[in-house]
């Protein structure tokens, strides 16, 4: 958009040149004077007794300071949704990643020795694995104190009348889709550095998407360890990837600040990439049953769904997806009448945790997929069945969900338009597609939504910006800076963000839900124009004018149409401070968006705004070998408006790139709920061999609430890739692979099932 | 394990350091001598994150000893930039949006760099073949292989920005 001198501009990351000249420091870098290396013990079996430990081999060992175990875990030291997790196991392990003692030493190698030499004897329980299987009656308990392996956490939504309406429905389709576990395989391994100063106050160096509520979980922790009024500063190095990994603070965080402490030395742990495979949580793996039914014209009547969550030994924010799934489930289209039933099971696997689409992606493959069935069953085209019931602007969905811009038919047709490009149709060549619906304006899942940024201005026309948000390569430094510069009159390098410590940088509720750009940019817009209001004040002053007929931009501020009139903006700056009675430019501004908690009926309007966007691809299926290949990819997305094209297309590449990975290749093998592939060349990522021309058409419908009119675009990249593969699919060769990864095998045995039964 | 004195040459600079002879370049380099740039992501050779140049060549570090860099030119991502002035290649990469987290970036620079000295006229194939070692989880690679084909042919604009809709093959100055 013309009219801004900065927002809309394709400026580079503001780090990206330091990052490559190698001289961004990321936990790995961090070195503190007399610092020593901790190392985790994990458990050997998936659920078992712990008989005997013997620690006194490992702790002769010279260079060994300290050695802990879960007995010296204390009592309220907790981790986890429930707060139930003990950041180190007694008596008993529920899985292979439960830790079970930890060594801090001189050097790593000596840590590792330590961990070799510590005895322990277990005794081995029936350990679980399936969370359909789990639900039977005589299934083993993964914990004896519970009656049942299902969770008393029921996710239950009933709107309008379903049995009704599928009676009614002309068409009904149905459908069992599996998910299965992935993981972030963040390029920089988990790691924090835990140190505490002469008056017991801890410093912690920590990867973490979550610096306000991370330093809470570090208060709560000091509470734990009898360290009672200590301070808690929480340091984020530049993060090496986040994707959700770091949305919570994790059993490493913990053991680093137990050992320090015991130690009273800093201590630094990073995991090495095996470990990082092994002992972080992945995404939610799911079992989803699903009924779609519309009536003869096409326009959906109801969705029904019933859903079995593998919830791993312990409960984490996996369990808690659910509340993002609902949000495809009840909002994807227009629908009336939706039930949705999920359950989560305990099982002896690993547990799950925040992953990019937090949910989404699960939910958006089962209804996606299934909408094709039913698009077919009905004889209605794809693309024109999902615009028969798309959703529009004004829209309140069954959930109360406030639908204000909707650009959801111009994807369609953006994306319909890319892929009838190429006319003719051949042999084992298809197309799909598939549309999402995401939160674009916060989400308020914590009783608060809202982020803090304070503007200092400088003598030289600089201004410095301590914000709540949280940077990890997505690009919220650029996007503050952006806001900034684009109110003050400023240029973005005249801007200095700072997002790294939580002893200057205000409050917010952590980078999640695609609410960067929208919340911690409100708050940055709201703290500039305060600082704006009073540079116009004081500056109306000094050039004698009104505030209103003053204008910011390239550093000066003017009346335009007045050459008489104006000044430079650092010259003014210099006044306001250097007069008698003079005063120094600093605003504050936080920002919580206008959006509800859901209530008990799981009824709220938790965004303030929402994205939508359609995926449309094109593959061949080699029928010989079942490999699929992504020929064309179109990802078309409604940010309301874009604040930094580069930035964004960013997101959608490396967002559709994941889901891609997601769709074909990608998959976190557990045999017993042992992870039989903790490393790159077992866990198929995605190389640059495969890398997919993406065109990313970019709708604007600037939202009236987004900063300059921009929504969130962090996770959406990922959100419909495996359906619109799917889909595409079984365009070019007739077959519905319902489980992800779509392997070559998978479809090979399709193929050959298809043959047979024809 | 008995220690020894090597001396290595590590970008155009003699340093004497005392190793061990099972530590590896990336250890030394890391560990020693506190050349951070080099980052350790998998420790097994896969992920390309830890690859430098020796006489040119891109090896990784991390399955490298560093008794084989002897006598050999070490060149690692502090090595590119001429003081605080950027590569073409390392300038090419910031302004396409190729570094977003940028762990992966310091070993996709130096194999980029060394298929360049190699290879002045690579095509897309030859770019992404080339890099397809290296893991890079933030960015689905294709601003990478952009920044890369630009370095090459700095002439040919992107076709975003022959129309005008892109200024990302920013003309040198």
């Amino acid at each position: 958009m013309s009219e801004y001198n900065v927002v809309g501009k394709r400026i580079p990351k503001i780090d990206a040149a330091q990052k490559a000249m190698g001289r961004a420091e990321y936990i790995q870098d961090v070195k503190l004077p007399g610092m020593l290396y901790g190392k985790i013990l994990y458990s050997k079996h998936a659920h078992a007794r712990i008989t005997r430990m013997d620690l006194s081999k490992a702790l002769a060992l010279s260079g060994v300071y300290t050695i802990l175990t879960g007995e010296d875990v204390p009592e309220k030291m907790r981790m986890g949704f429930y707060k139930d997790n003990p950041p180190l196991k007694k008596d008993k392990v529920f899985s292979f990643r439960d830790e079970v003692a930890a060594v801090a030493a001189k050097t790593p190698e000596i840590a590792k020795k330590a961990l070799e030499l510590i005895e322990i004897d277990y005794e081995v329980l029936p350990g679980i694995f399936d969370p359909e299987k789990a639900m039977e009656k005589d299934s083993p308990l993964v914990h004896e104190n519970t009656k049942s392996n299902v969770l008393k956490l029921p996710w239950k939504l009933h709107y309008g009348d379903v049995d009704k309406a599928e009676k009614e429905a002309a068409f009904v389709v149905e459908g069992r889709f599996t998910t299965t576990w992935v993981t972030h395989c963040c390029m920089g391994t988990s790691g924090a550095v835990a140190s505490f100063d002469a008056a017991d106050n801890l410093t912690i160096y920590t990867n973490t998407q979550i610096p306000s509520l991370a330093q809470k979980d570090f208060l709560e922790a000091l509470k734990a360890m009898g360290l009672k009024n200590k301070r808690a500063r929480v340091i984020k190095p530049i993060i090496g990837g986040g994707f959700g990994s770091k949305l919570d603070t994790y059993a490493y965080e913990h053991i680093a600040i137990l050992l320090a402490h015991k130690c009273r030395k800093p201590v630094k742990i990073v995991f090495d990439r095996p470990e990082e495979f092994i002992a972080t949580s992945t995404r939610q793996p799911t079992v989803t049953h699903i009924k779609q039914g519309c009536d003869k014209n096409g326009k959906l009547l109801f969705r029904d769904i019933r859903m079995v969550l593998d919830n791993g030994a312990h409960t984490s924010w996996g369990a808690t997806t659910p509340s993002v799934m609902m949000m495809p489930i009840t909002s994807l289209y227009r629908v009336d009448n939706v039930r949705y039933d999920a359950k989560c099971v305990y099982t002896n696997n690993t547990y799950s945790q925040a992953m990019r689409g937090y949910g989404n992606p699960q939910a958006t493959f089962a209804i996606e997929s299934n909408i094709d069935m039913l698009a077919e069953k009905a004889g209605i085209d794809p693309i024109e069945f999902r615009r028969i019931n798309r959703n529009h602007p004004g829209d309140v969905t069954p959930q109360n969900f406030k639908i204000t811009t909707c650009g959801l038919d111009l994807c369609l047709d953006a994306v319909e338009k890319e892929l009838r490009k190429s006319g003719t149709k051949e042999k084992g060549v298809g197309i799909g597609v598939a549309s999402l619906i995401h939160v674009g304006g916060g989400a308020r899942i914590y009783k608060s939504d809202g982020c803090g940024v304070i503007i200092k201005m400088d003598d030289y026309g600089k201004a410095s910006v301590f914000t709540g948000g949280t940077d990890m390569g997505q690009g919220l430094d650029n996007i503050t800076a952006q806001i900034v510069a684009e109110e003050l009159g400023l240029l973005v390098e005249d801007v200095h963000v700072v997002h790294t410590d939580t002893d200057v940088c205000p409050w917010d509720v952590g980078a999640h839900a695609s609410r960067s750009t929208f919340v911690a940019g409100n708050a940055a817009l709201g703290a500039a124009k305060k600082i704006k209001a009073q540079l116009l004040e004081l500056g109306s002053k000094e050039l004698k004018t009104t505030p209103d007929s003053l204008m910011l931009k390239d550093r000066l501020i003017f009346v335009p149409g007045d050459p008489e009139k104006s000044m430079a903006i650092d010259k003014l700056l210099r006044k306001i401070h250097f007069s008698p009675g003079g005063t120094m430019l600093v605003s504050d501004h936080f920002f919580d968006p206008i959006n509800e908690n859901m209530g008990p009926d799981y009824k709220g309007n938790m965004s303030m705004t929402y994205t939508f966007g359609v995926h449309g691809v094109k593959v061949r299926v080699d029928e010989e070998t079942g490999k699929v290949e992504v020929l064309e990819y179109v990802a078309a997305h409604d940010v309301g408006q874009a604040i930094n094209p580069l930035l964004l297309e960013g997101q959608v590449y490396g967002g559709v790139v994941m889901g891609l990975g997601y769709a074909l290749s990608e998959e976190v093998m557990h045999v017993n709920g042992k992870n039989m592939n903790p490393n790159f060349r077992d866990y198929k990522l995605f190389t640059a061999k495969d890398a997919v021309k993406i065109i990313a058409p970019v709708i604007q419908t600037p939202d009236k609430d987004g900063p300059f009119g921009a929504k969130g675009i962090g996770e959406p990249g990922c959100v419909p890739t495996a359906p619109a593969i799917a889909n595409a699919i079984y365009d070019a060769v007739g077959v519905r692979i319902t489980t992800l990864p779509i392997t070559p095998e998978k479809v090979l045995a399709a193929l050959m099932e298809k043959k047979k039964n024809h | 394990m008995e220690k020894l004195n090597i001396i290595l040459n590590i970008n155009n600079k003699p340093v004497d350091v005392r190793i061990t002879p099972n530590d590896t370049l990336l250890e030394v380099l890391r560990d020693h001598l506190d050349l951070t740039g080099s980052k350790e992501s998998c420790g097994e050779g896969v992920c390309g994150s830890c690859t430098v140049q020796l006489d040119g060549k891109p090896v990784r570090s991390c399955l490298t000893l560093a008794l084989e860099a002897e006598g050999l030119k070490v060149r690692t991502v502090e090595g590119l930039a001429d003081g605080d002035k950027l590569s073409p290649l390392q300038e090419s990469f910031v302004n396409h949006g190729a570094v977003q987290c940028g762990f992966c970036t310091p070993g996709m620079l130096m194999t980029a760099d060394a298929l360049l000295q190699q290879n002045t006229n690579p095509d897309e194939d030859t770019i992404k073949k080339a890099l397809s070692g290296n893991i890079c989880r933030c960015t689905g690679y294709s601003k990478i292989v952009e920044a890369v084909a630009h370095t090459a042919h700095p002439d040919d604009q992107c076709p975003d920005c022959a129309s005008g809709i892109k200024s990302c093959c920013k003309t040198k100055e």
